[in-house]
């Protein structure tokens, strides 16, 4: 059976180039970047070229990179350092719809005694602007750091950074933001959306799992997560995971190519998909604000019928996506994006959310338009909610 | 990932027994579209009290499916009287176990048939009794309880596998935590 991996938001396919370029890094090429010797100070000058090629996929310097295991690390990374460097600031801002990996971490600093701003989406996932705006002037010199998505892992709806960057440091504040699902679909520029730490992971952008970056902009005082040796300029203790930071720097390469493609043959292919199955399926509607979200990423719901059998109906033929069902995320509840988007249950139980890459083609558009038809219609034929 | 048996895989993808019966004389209907799963159960019952047919409508997951369709297969030709007594527990059993956390489904099951039944014999199905401890799930202490007794729980993750109690927002975690020491304590 063929798979048609539609699943992109998840993770993604490791480059060929990609592997080729990290290859010679793990049995020939092994030397430590820290050494004295040049076995291993060749090893350290292949990093910087990699650092070279992470900095410049978003504009910033290479010494402005620091690499991390994973997003979440540089999500924690950033938040904790912002606390640690700010002890009489207690206060957090964040959003509703932000990935497990800051709304997890807030929820457990507010057990901890911080004060904490949710700000709130609205029914297209457009966050609340006024609100957030409000709270910045009102508690300014009490904030320690605003972490917001820059683009939203579900729905793909993108959030105003530049906008807000230029807020935040307008009053001073320090501002974060979790890019992990923008970078390599949308173009990302830390000179003009002025953000003081930002977070990136390798394997949403075809580089291996295990590897990530937080971009900490110069000037900007940062206190290690992971507290050890000199590695990362003092910013991140262990030794380097040179095979796979060798693997993102091609990989962010790569990413700054396609970035055209995203925009232009991804974006076609999304919509073609979306008008597709609008059209052919009834009671199918688009999560997220249509006009304003990433390229690759389509949310839409199937009212009546349950996610899980959707995703294992589909499963069966080979396509590969995620739902925002209850019975797919280990909670009972449908996921917190679509709740927070005040999305009905009946269709937010129902939600397949299909993220595609620059691998994906027409003829796997063309099959899973005709596959889905079929597959929603027989869970709806046994649904005590599908009114005919 | 697929985490059910080849039989559970077998009535989700060729579920037997599925659509609406106009002719059913008890109909027992329990779930709602907020809790992200439903069964509508229909059943014809002779005159000597024995379910000659049996049929459902399900929303849900692979495993809500599978034990709602493993319900009417077990229950034709079943008396009222032994089908009164039919378990989740025996809904899982037949399907040869449900993952923990998917025993909820063999629950529904249970309660649609009680509840088909009760309607047939005229019972009035009044509100729930006891007191509402998850506002999530309309879940109540009572039916917490005799879930906890049943089914020999330890914990209130238990009880969310069961009956989804303390899967929404989590409030209600430690009252339920109250409830099942209490009824451990009593044992």
């Amino acid at each position: 059976m063929n798979i048609v991996y539609t699943d992109n938001n998840a993770t993604t396919k490791v480059a060929p180039e990609v592997v080729e370029e990290m290859m010679p890094y793990f049995a020939d090429l092994y030397g430590n970047p820290s050494s004295m010797h040049s076995f291993g100070g060749n090893v350290g000058k292949k990093l910087q070229e990699a650092r070279e090629r992470v900095a410049d996929l978003i504009n910033a310097s290479p010494v402005e990179i620091v690499f991390t295991s994973c997003g979440t690390e540089s999500d924690n990374a950033a938040i904790m350092a912002a606390l640690e460097l700010n002890p009489e600031k207690k206060h957090i801002i964040t959003s509703v719809v932000e990935h497990p990996a800051v709304k997890n971490l807030c929820s457990y600093l507010e057990k901890k005694g911080y004060e904490l701003t949710c700000v709130p989406v609205d029914r297209e996932g457009r966050l609340d602007t006024e609100l957030l705006y409000d709270t910045i002037e009102k508690k300014a010199d009490q904030i320690a750091i605003i972490s917001l998505m820059w683009a939203n892992n579900e729905t793909g709806v993108i959030f105003p950074v530049e906008k807000i960057a230029k807020k935040a440091a307008e009053k001073g504040i320090l501002f974060h933001t979790d890019a992990v699902q923008a970078i390599g679909k949308i173009p990302v520029d830390v000179q003009s959306s002025p953000v003081d730490m930002l977070s990136l992971s390798g394997h949403k952008i075809h580089a291996p799992k295990g590897i990530a970056a937080l971009y900490v902009k110069k000037g900007i005082k940062f206190a290690p997560f992971l507290k050890g040796g000199h590695q990362e300029k003092g910013r991140r203790g262990g030794t380097e995971n040179t095979a796979s930071i060798i693997g993102l720097g091609k990989a962010s390469e790569l990413a700054k190519k396609h970035l055209n493609e995203m925009d232009t043959r991804i974006r076609g292919l999304r919509d073609y998909l979306e008008t597709g199955l609008l059209a052919k399926i009834p009671a199918s509607s688009v999560n997220g604000e249509r006009n304003n979200r990433l390229p690759n990423t389509l949310s839409i719901g199937f009212d009546a019928v349950e996610g899980e059998s959707i995703l294992l109906l589909m499963d069966q033929t080979g396509i590969c996506a995620s739902s925002g069902s209850a019975c797919t995320s280990g909670s009972l509840d449908p996921s917190h994006v679509l709740m927070a988007m005040k999305v009905p249950f009946e269709s937010a139980h129902g939600t397949i959310r299909f993220s595609l890459s620059t691998y994906n083609t027409k003829e796997e558009m063309d099959h899973i338009i005709a596959t889905m038809p079929p597959i929603i219609k027989r869970l709806r034929d046994m649904s005590p909610f599908w009114k005919k | 990932m697929w985490e059910y048996n080849e039989k559970v895989k077998d009535h989700f993808l060729n579920p037997r027994n599925v659509g609406e019966m106009k002719d059913a004389n008890a109909i027992g209907e329990t779930g709602s579209l907020s809790c992200g799963d439903a069964l509508k159960l229909f059943l014809k019952i002779n005159k000597t009290n024995r379910i000659v047919d049996a049929s459902f409508m399900t929303f849900g997951c692979a495993s809500a499916v599978a034990s709602s369709s493993a319900l009417t297969e077990i229950i034709k030709g079943m008396t009222l009287e032994d089908a009164e007594k039919l378990t989740n527990d025996d809904i899982a059993d037949y399907l040869g176990g449900l993952p923990k956390e998917k025993m909820h489904c063999s629950v529904m099951g249970q309660d649609a048939l009680r509840k088909a039944i009760r309607s047939y014999k005229g019972i009035e199905i009044l509100a729930k009794p006891g007191n509402t401890v998850c506002e999530c799930f309309g879940v109540t202490d009572l039916e917490i309880i005799e879930t906890v007794k049943q089914n020999n729980l330890k914990s209130a993750e238990d009880v969310t596998f069961y009956v989804k109690a303390g899967g929404g927002c989590g409030k209600c975690v430690e009252k339920i935590e109250e409830i099942v020491e209490s009824v451990l304590a009593e044992a």
